[in-house]
């Protein structure tokens, strides 16, 4: 059943796995990008952030894996203050799909072993089948894979870390129909397979189609009850970046 | 040795030269002759200036202490000149004095170390301006091009600190190939000496009067320690501003590069 969370997303008492805790972010140059966020990622569900443009979404994805750090309020990995814990193992457990695809320079195979330098063949094929690429992947060169393939790729060096959570940054927002349709089942795969999936998006229609529950966002802020059946009920899904 | 040399006469023979590079600048209607002449004036106060305070450090009589502080000044104003070059890059003076004085350290160790000239002002602070000068501009290349590759390829460096990297293991790729950049061209100019120039210590010691194999020796010795200087000047600009540029829990700063 799909839960749509207003302000209080935690009022069901379910223990997160990844706990956003009144959390504000402050800019450089000084504008509150989130101000008292709080919400809760559960395991084995595929929690949606929506919310329109400059409502902190990416931010707080950010914050999640630790390339920033809240300038109030905690986030919690299984209970402990990011803060408190080694960014790199965090950072592992708390894995990260930016918006659009980052190969780096080489073959699919070196950019899986930036992940997991020891990761032995076997290993490398079984990751790739994971994300619906067979092993003749290896050898290519990671820049010329089409921006599905792509994705697909660098979701799958996420798994090399093989994370708890999997932060993912509007992943399908450069891809066509069909490559989005695949990624967003990938997503419910994983999710199915105990991994928190937390999926920032701007399209309510895709929202609908993927989410296990929906946290929305306003202005940098939890959206309030009604703010957020009036965010839901748009006919047109807002599209930007 | 028979040493030449070519007294005011000869120096103001020489500015003929001068006088025909304005006459190009005339015919060819370039606007230059001012730049030209003022050019040419200020290297020669300059020169003679620096050439009258060195004929005091380098006296034999003097203390080599003196060198020794030429030397010091040398660094600061290496840090300024630097600073000057890449001022999008943070922290540069610093980074740039530091580094220049690592080199000195280094190398006029290595040098006076092994004996390979005797410490005296007249070899102190020749050496050290050559280190100096040539470290300088790769340092200023190598500061230049790391926060241009940082900043150009931040959505890639945050791609590898998202999987678990550490800020030095993140950011190699991009340091290495700043590092190559700023090395390469010494290298390349190590390897055609000779051939395609003949360096300036070289070419000095010729119109000195020195034996030419003489003269090779001493450049092969001012040639390595330009290598290993150049290397060990980019090398602190590449560890210390790599650094700077990360946070203590490896994340990216902010970095903004100036626009050209």
């Amino acid at each position: 059943m799909l839960a749509i969370m207003g302000l209080d997303p935690r009022a069901n008492h379910e223990p997160a796995l990844l706990d956003f805790d009144t959390v504000s972010f402050v800019g450089l140059d000084g504008a509150t990008i989130l101000e008292g966020v709080t919400l809760g990622i559960l395991e084995g569900q595929v929690s949606v952030v929506a919310g329109p443009s400059g409502a902190g979404k990416s931010t707080l994805l950010r914050l999640g894996n630790r390339l920033e750090v809240p300038t109030a309020g905690a986030v919690r990995f299984r209970g402990e203050d990011l803060g408190l814990s080694d960014p790199r193992v965090l950072r592992r457990n708390v894995g990260m799909v930016f918006q659009k695809p980052i190969p780096f320079a080489g073959t699919v195979r070196s950019n899986l072993k930036v992940a997991d330098p020891v990761a032995n063949e076997s290993e490398l094929g079984n990751v790739l089948q994971r994300v619906g690429l067979d092993s003749s992947f290896l050898d290519r060169v990671a820049d010329v894979l089409s921006g599905g393939e792509a994705q697909r790729m660098c979701i799958a060096r996420t798994l090399l870390t093989k994370p708890a959570v999997i932060l993912m940054d509007e992943p399908t927002s450069a891809l066509d129909p069909k490559n989005r349709l695949g990624i967003e089942a990938l997503a419910r795969e994983l999710a199915n397979e105990g991994i928190g999936v937390v999926w920032v998006t701007h399209d309510l229609d895709q929202a609908h189609r993927i989410a296990d529950r929906i946290h929305v966002l306003v202005d940098g802020r939890n959206a309030t009850a009604s703010e957020t059946s009036l965010y839901l009920a748009q006919d047109t899904p807002e599209v930007g970046t | 040795m028979n040493a030449t040399t070519i007294g005011w006469a000869g120096l103001v023979g020489s500015f003929a030269l001068v006088a025909i590079a304005i006459a190009l600048s005339f015919w060819q209607r370039l606007h230059l002759t001012r730049s030209i002449v003022w050019a040419s004036a200020r290297a020669a106060v300059q020169l003679l200036l620096v050439g009258i305070a060195l004929r005091l450090v380098l006296d034999s009589k003097a203390s080599v202490w003196w060198a020794w502080l030429w030397v010091i000044v040398m660094i600061g104003f290496a840090g300024f000149t630097i600073r000057g070059r890449a001022k999008e890059v943070p922290g540069i003076f610093v980074l740039g004095t530091l580094s220049m004085a690592t080199v000195v350290v280094v190398s006029l160790s290595v040098i006076f170390g092994f004996h390979v000239f005797p410490v005296e002002g007249r070899t102190i602070v020749p050496l050290a301006g050559m280190m100096i000068g040539n470290s300088m501009t790769a340092c200023v290349l190598v500061g230049r091009r790391i926060v241009g590759e940082l900043s150009d390829k931040r959505d890639e460096v945050e791609a590898r600190l998202a999987l678990g990297l550490s800020w030095q293991d993140a950011s190699r790729p991009y340091v290495r190939s700043a590092l190559r950049t700023a090395l390469v061209p010494q290298i390349e100019s190590t390897k055609a000496v000779g051939l395609v120039f003949l360096p300036g210590a070289m070419t000095g010691l010729v119109l000195a009067g020195v034996d030419a194999v003489d003269a090779v020796t001493v450049q092969l010795a001012i040639m390595y320690l330009v290598l290993g200087s150049v290397a060990t000047s980019v090398t602190v600009i590449g560890l210390g501003l790599t650094r700077r540029v990360f946070t203590p829990d490896h994340r990216l700063r902010l970095i903004v590069r100036a626009s050209h």
